[in-house]
C-alpha cells in the first residue's frame, strides 16, 4: 500500500496541517475560527475530524499546547507573568488557574520546584543518573 | 523477577542534533540533562505518553569505547544498521503525515500487516524504528 492508497488521505494532510498550525502558532491569539480555517474545513465537521484523530478538540489541543510550552519557560526560570502572554494567554489568572487544573500545582509553584532541582543539578549531578551508568563513563572517579 | 524496562539506550551521532529531533520532530520530553565531567551532557527523553521510559540519548564519541570502536560503531549506524524498537500511536496515517511533514525519513510507508499498521522512519542518526498502529 502506498500512502496516496489510504482512506482519505487528503482529510490526513489538513488535520495534520492545522495541527501543526496549531503547534507553531500557539502564542498569537488564534480562534477554532483560525484553525479551521487553514485546513479548509467547516467549523464543526474540523473539530469532529481533529477530535476523532487527536483525541482531543483543537481549543483543548491549543490549551494543552500552551500548558507545555509554558512548563518549559517556568523551567527556564521565566517569570509567571512573563510566561502567561510568551504562551498566548491574555489574562493571568485564566493562566494561572488552567495550569493548576492541568498540571496540579500552580506556576509559581512549578517555577520554584523547577528552580530548585536545577540547583540539585548543579551541586549534585550525578544523583540524577544511575550509578552503574556513571561508572562506566568514568564520571565517577572525576 | 525482571519487573519493566526503565532505561534504554540509543547510540547518537551527534547528541545535540539527536536531542533536536527527538524533541521538535518526534514530540518528546526532556526527563533530564545533566551537564558531566568533560563537556559530557547525561539526556534521557522520552515518549509524551510513557514519562516512566527513559531513552538515554548516547553519542557515540563518548569514552565508553576504544576509538576503533567508535569508528565502527559511527559507520554502522550511519549506515542504518541497527532496528532499535518499535513506537506506537493511536492513528499511524495522521502521525506519518506528521513527522514526514517534520521532515522525519520514512523507509517504509505505512502498510497493513497482520498485527496493525506499520511504518518505519530512521532518526537523524541512522537508527531505524518500527512505527505501528496495533490492532
Amino acid at each position: 500500500m502506498t500512502t496516496e492508497q489510504y482512506p482519505k488521505v487528503y482529510l490526513y494532510r489538513r488535520i495534520v496541517q492545522a495541527k501543526l498550525f496549531i503547534d507553531s502558532n500557539y502564542a498569537k491569539p488564534i480562534d477554532v475560527d483560525n484553525i479551521s480555517d487553514e485546513a479548509y474545513f467547516s467549523k464543526f465537521h474540523f473539530i469532529r475530524l481533529f477530535k476523532k484523530i487527536y483525541g482531543k478538540t483543537p481549543h483543548q489541543y491549543l490549551t494543552s499546547v500552551r500548558i507545555e510550552k509554558a512548563m518549559l519557560l517556568l523551567t527556564d526560570g521565566i517569570p509567571v507573568s512573563d510566561v502567561c502572554y510568551a504562551v498566548g494567554f491574555e489574562s493571568l489568572s485564566s493562566f494561572s488557574g488552567l495550569f493548576k487544573r492541568i498540571v496540579g500545582i500552580t506556576p509559581s509553584t512549578y517555577l520554584l520546584q523547577q528552580q530548585t532541582i536545577k540547583a540539585q543539578i548543579v551541586q549534585s549531578p550525578l544523583t540524577f543518573i544511575p550509578g552503574c551508568f556513571a561508572e562506566k563513563h568514568g564520571w565517577k572517579k572525576k | 523477577m525482571i519487573t519493566q524496562m526503565t532505561h534504554v539506550t540509543i547510540n547518537v551521532i551527534d547528541q545535540k542534533s539527536a536531542l533536536d529531533f527527538y524533541t521538535n520532530k518526534l514530540g518528546f520530553k526532556v526527563i533530564t540533562d545533566v551537564p558531566m565531567p568533560n563537556n559530557d551532557r547525561w539526556i534521557t527523553v522520552c515518549p509524551p505518553g510513557q514519562p516512566g521510559f527513559e531513552i538515554i540519548l548516547s553519542p557515540i564519541s563518548r569514552g565508553l569505547f576504544s576509538k576503533e570502536t567508535v569508528k565502527a560503531l559511527q559507520e554502522l549506524v550511519e549506515k542504518g544498521t541497527f532496528g532499535v524498537g518499535l513506537f506506537t500511536c493511536k492513528d499511524i496515517f495522521a502521525t506519518y503525515e506528521e513527522l514526514k511533514a517534520k521532515g522525519v525519513e520514512f523507509t517504509k510507508t505505512p502498510k497493513k500487516e497482520f498485527y496493525g499498521t506499520e511504518a518505519i522512519f530512521k532518526d537523524d542518526s541512522g537508527n531505524w524504528f518500527s512505527l505501528a498502529q496495533l490492532k
